[in-house]
């Protein structure tokens, strides 16, 4: 497992002390993360259009998720169908009650209610617990503000909406989708053979490592038609959108169906992720990140059979 | 030696990098200052170009009767409750009347009798409240390009600013001047003129209760809930609102809350 990162451009001698060893560090990481990978170590991964929309968009989605949270706050229950209202009775809602022992913040999913004082429902914001959705330390802004959430919201959702264009249009235009990310017959029939190697977090290494593998394809294709998913949905929501393509309110079942799986996808989008950076931090950070960067990734070696 | 191309890369990388992490770290102390809010506008003023050069004239949706949400929550206010407005409500509003001045060749001063013998509009739509929560009604109303038309507006008409009876004292204004309480909205010609844009006295069939806004309301449809102003009382003709109370078109949009609320 050691050596499954990068080798170092710049080696130092086996014998010197820790203390050289951290003081180089810094250079070392600058090294790795800015040094021209060599035509032999590596190849250029990313073209600069993918690496530009992928940084904008993932900047776009912190702030659309924190100031989505903050706008959830202002009505956090969920209803299926065209209405809802504090009638109506929510598949998922987070709240605050008052009991015996002192308030309670609850979470209820369905038929089951969680206790979850303290993060969702009831939580401590301005120096003072209070009734409040998600937490402060979620949303953006962190006091709770409608009005706010919601310019920080439509100003990233714009900028999404023309990065996300210019990432397809140019990603059709360069057969960068087709080629790169749309699976191929042989992928599909290597998805139970992928599943193993992501369950043994083995990462592809040589020439395999010069291509997306199956999972990590249908990921990006996942989270590609979420955030589709994400726009039409939002636009749902506007009752000005509405009056354009009233279609849009059956396709998605209604207007509060439109606003809940708006909440699902989000969360979906979270949890791709999640996924996604616990990948690049096992397939090596630096290398990954570089190559996002600069568009320079260096091919991983199988060291395995260098011990033999 | 690195070459020149590299270095402006890695100040373009690195920059947009603190870039990014100024602006997470500090969004809190960002929403705060003038500078995002005037931001903010811009990115409405967008919003607003591009949904009315996509929406033109279109309706809103209008729904089936059995589609009327047997709950239809109020907000906001629930009952004016002045003495002025108690009085109204004891005399069933006989001597309520609608002022409509302004920018008009003709003032307009109706009770809400006269009201209910002009034509009138019936619509089953929906309402989103900002929140997030919708309901289903069904309004009847005068449509206002009627009230407007008789009113004659002058040349340089712009806005219709509604004044209501209810004061919401709690909320601080934002911005600009303080503004008082008093609920107000206010409409372009454009969504004056629209067939769904009614000033409603019916609400499912029966008069309207105090609640939703007794006497009188306004249903501007393909827009948000604090768009509805309950209440009203007059309607000023302007060329501009930049004068009135906070300067910017509403008691929520005093609160920072988009003027343009179609999304
Ligand atoms: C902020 C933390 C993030 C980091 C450090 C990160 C890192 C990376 C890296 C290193 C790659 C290249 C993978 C490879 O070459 O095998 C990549 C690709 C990708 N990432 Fe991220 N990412 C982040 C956030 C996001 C977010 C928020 C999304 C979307 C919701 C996203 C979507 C994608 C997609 C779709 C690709 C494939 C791009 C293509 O080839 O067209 N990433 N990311």
């Amino acid at each position: 497992m050691t050596e499954r990162g990068p080798v170092a451009i710049d080696s130092r001698p086996e014998n010197e002390n820790w203390l050289a060893r951290l003081r180089a560090w810094p250079r070392r990481l600058w090294h790795e993360a800015f040094g021209r990978v060599s035509e032999k170590e590596g190849f250029y991964r990313h073209g600069a259009l993918v690496r530009l929309t992928h940084w904008i968009n993932a900047l776009c989605i912190i702030f659309l998720l924190g100031s989505g949270l903050n706008i959830f706050n202002a009505h956090p229950r969920l209803y299926w169908g065209m209405t809802g209202t504090d009638a109506d009775q929510p598949f998922f809602s987070l709240g605050a009650v008052d009991t015996p022992a002192g308030p309670m913040g609850f979470t209820q999913i369905g038929a089951w209610q969680f206790d979850t004082t303290g993060v969702l429902g009831w939580s401590m914001a301005d120096g003072q617990f209070q009734p409040r959705g998600w937490p402060s330390w979620m949303t953006i802004p962190g006091f709770q503000s409608l009005a706010d959430a919601r310019h920080w919201h439509f100003l990233f959702a714009w900028i999404l909406l023309f990065n996300g264009l210019a990432y397809l249009l140019y990603s059709l235009w360069s057969r960068h989708l087709q080629k790169d990310i749309w699976p191929s017959g042989a992928d599909i029939k290597a998805i139970p053979r992928s599943i193993l190697d992501h369950i043994k977090l083995k990462h592809p290494t040589g020439d395999a490592a010069r291509r997306y593998n199956v999972l990590q394809k249908l990921a990006y294709l996942g989270v590609i038609f979420l955030i589709v998913a994400m726009v039409l949905t939002g636009l749902t929501m506007s009752p000005g959108f509405n009056a354009i393509f009233p279609w849009l309110l059956d396709l998605f079942g209604g207007r509060q169906s439109a606003r809940s799986l708006h909440f699902i996808s989000a969360a979906l989008i979270l949890l791709f992720v999640i996924v996604h950076l616990v990948e690049v931090v096992l397939a090596g950070p630096i290398n990954e990140i570089r190559s996002m960067l600069n568009g320079w990734y260096r091919i991983p070696q199988d060291h395995s059979k260098d011990r033999e | 030696m690195a070459k020149v191309k590299d270095i402006t890369r890695r100040v373009a990388i690195l920059g947009g990098l603190g870039g990014a992490g100024y602006l997470i770290a500090k969004a809190d102390s960002l929403t705060m200052g003038s500078g995002f809010q005037n931001v903010a506008r811009v990115v409405e003023d967008w919003t607003m170009s591009a949904q009315r050069g996509l929406m033109g004239d279109r309706l809103a949706r209008e729904y089936r009767a059995s589609d009327i949400s047997p709950f239809f929550k109020p907000n906001g206010t629930y009952d004016p409750g002045t003495d002025e407005y108690n009085g109204h409500v004891a005399q069933n509003f006989a001597n309520w009347r609608l002022r409509i001045f302004g920018l008009v060749d003709k003032p307009l001063s109706l009770s809400l009798a006269e009201l209910r013998r002009l034509p009138r509009r019936t619509q089953i739509t929906r309402h989103d409240c900002v929140e997030g929560w919708s309901a289903i009604g069904m309004w009847t109303g005068v449509p206002m390009s009627l009230l407007l038309q008789a009113a004659s507006l002058k040349i340089n008409a712009r806005y219709a600013v509604l004044r209501c009876a209810d004061n919401l004292t709690g909320e601080p204004a934002k911005g600009g001047e303080q503004s008082p309480g008093q609920y107000y909205e206010s409409i372009d010609l454009r969504d004056a003129f629209h067939p769904q844009t009614i000033m409603a006295y019916a609400m499912n069939g029966k008069p309207l209760d105090v609640a939703h806004g007794a006497p009188l309301r306004l249903r501007v449809e393909r827009q948000l809930g604090y768009k509805q102003a309950k209440y009203v009382e007059s309607i000023e003709i302007t060329d501009s609102f930049s004068g009135i109370a906070g300067g910017r078109g509403g008691y929520w949009e005093d609160r920072g809350y988009e003027w343009y609320a179609g999304i």
